[in-house]
């Protein structure tokens, strides 16, 4: 009797990993999937919080794609150990904070160590050559193969063909004929192969499955590295970089000001963290405040929130500031005008 | 058979599912974990997280601010 051989697949939520364990499924191997959270994961997290994306249909992608494949999930937490690889890429940044080569080199890492620990045999991954800049590059492949010490266990279904066999498929846990040789940015492969699996609603994230990759979101995470004089972060910050308006009047400190009431009701979480504005007299945004503030800094911070207002017009509106002891001021004050909020105040 | 209680408020998918995941591993089959959670997301995510791992979803409440959501453990 031949030993079953275990697989452990790396599902993103998206369509290529879950056509690459389908492969593997369909050729007899047991899979198992294992999705990485970064803190940095597209996954849910605006939809979450905005109230007027209350009505979409939410699921998390990775647990769909693990459900049509009828698999186990593992979603690890590497939130602190992805520091790292964010703040030294050994590989640089790609358009933006995206460090997407190390980011690949450090999850086939964390697979091959599962892999090991749970007696597994190789790793699946959905990547296909030619398709991402950065970490899909053809003369790449082998440096993911090489640093991430995964070697010869690391299988890629979608374009095997076009690279040199593996393990598995030397030793014929799988065959190789059986397995495709896509290549580049085109996806209608992929689609003609997700149609002959029967599987239809899957997802299509237009921007990618990583906030690192955004210009907006990157250009907020160096604006705190900057104030804070170090490149380091918590989940608590990285999470706040994707609610709000952010803006910052002054280098010693910034205001984070929702823009609806599911950001608000997000926003408030934090209120124990973070010293904040609310504005009493007219209904208006939850502000944190994130930094070192003066007196004057907190007066002129009101009236900055006033300004996102309803009473944005009106000659006196009153705010509350409260500080991060927890201590409380009402305040009257002017909503600063919108000629002197300064475009190059937003993040 | 014991019931245990899980405070993932404030955090966004998919914590709130990691933190059941862990939570259950460390739990005997029959142990019942209640789950607060902030984020609505939760509503969906974790019970496909139970249907994938044979667990089984007892109830699920939702009001304004939080939805609480009680599982069953399957051995």
């Amino acid at each position: 009797m031949s030993t079953q051989r275990k697989a452990v697949a790396l599902i993103s939520g998206g369509l290529d990993s879950l056509l690459a364990a389908r492969l593997m499924l369909d050729q007899g191997i047991h899979v198992e999937g294992i999705n990485f959270y970064t803190g940095f994961c597209v996954e849910g997290h605006t939809h979450a919080i905005r109230k007027q994306d209350k009505a979409k249909p939410k699921r998390n992608n990775a647990l769909w794609s693990a459900e049509q494949l009828g698999i186990k999930l593992h979603i690890i937490d590497i939130i602190d150990e992805y520091k790292d690889v964010l703040i030294n890429p050994k590989h640089g940044y790609g358009a933006n904070m995206n460090p997407c080569l190390d980011c690949k080199i450090f999850m086939v890492s964390k697979a091959r160590q599962w892999m090991e620990e749970n007696g597994f045999d190789f790793i699946i991954t959905g990547e296909v050559v030619g398709q991402r800049p950065m970490s899909q590059r053809k003369n790449l492949l082998p440096v993911v193969v090489r640093e991430s010490g995964a070697i010869d266990r690391l299988v890629r279904p979608l374009c095997a063909k076009n690279l040199a066999a593996t393990l598995p498929e030397r030793e014929g846990w799988i065959d190789r004929e059986k397995l495709k040789d896509f290549s580049g940015r085109n996806r209608k492969p992929q689609m003609a192969l997700a149609a002959e699996f029967g599987f239809e609603d899957y997802a299509t994230p237009a921007g990618g499955c990583c906030f690192l990759t955004d210009k907006n979101y990157s250009d907020k995470l160096v604006d705190l590295w900057q104030a804070r004089n170090t490149k380091d972060y918590e989940l608590d910050d990285i999470m706040l970089l994707k609610v709000g308006r952010h803006l910052r009047p002054q280098p010693h400190y910034k205001l984070i000001v929702s823009r609806e009431e599911g950001e608000n009701k997000f926003l408030k979480g934090y209120k124990k963290q973070f010293p904040s504005i609310e504005i009493e007299s007219h209904s208006g945004p939850l502000t944190l405040l994130d930094g070192e503030l003066s007196e004057d800094d907190f007066l002129f911070a009101a009236r900055i929130a006033a300004r996102f207002s309803q009473g944005r017009d009106a000659d006196k509106v009153t705010a509350k500031i409260t500080r991060s002891n927890g201590d409380e001021q009402i305040v009257d004050i002017t909503p600063l005008p919108s000629s002197e909020i300064k475009d190059e105040w937003y993040i | 058979m014991s019931h245990y209680t899980l405070d993932a408020r404030n955090t966004l998918c998919p914590m709130p599912v990691i933190k059941t995941q862990n939570k259950i591993a460390e739990l005997q089959a029959d142990d019942t974990l209640e789950v607060t959670c902030t984020d609505p997301g939760a509503l969906s995510d974790i019970p496909a997280w139970c249907r994938i791992n044979g667990h089984l979803v007892v109830s699920m409440q939702e009001n304004d601010d939080e939805v609480i959501i009680v599982v069953q453990v399957v051995s």
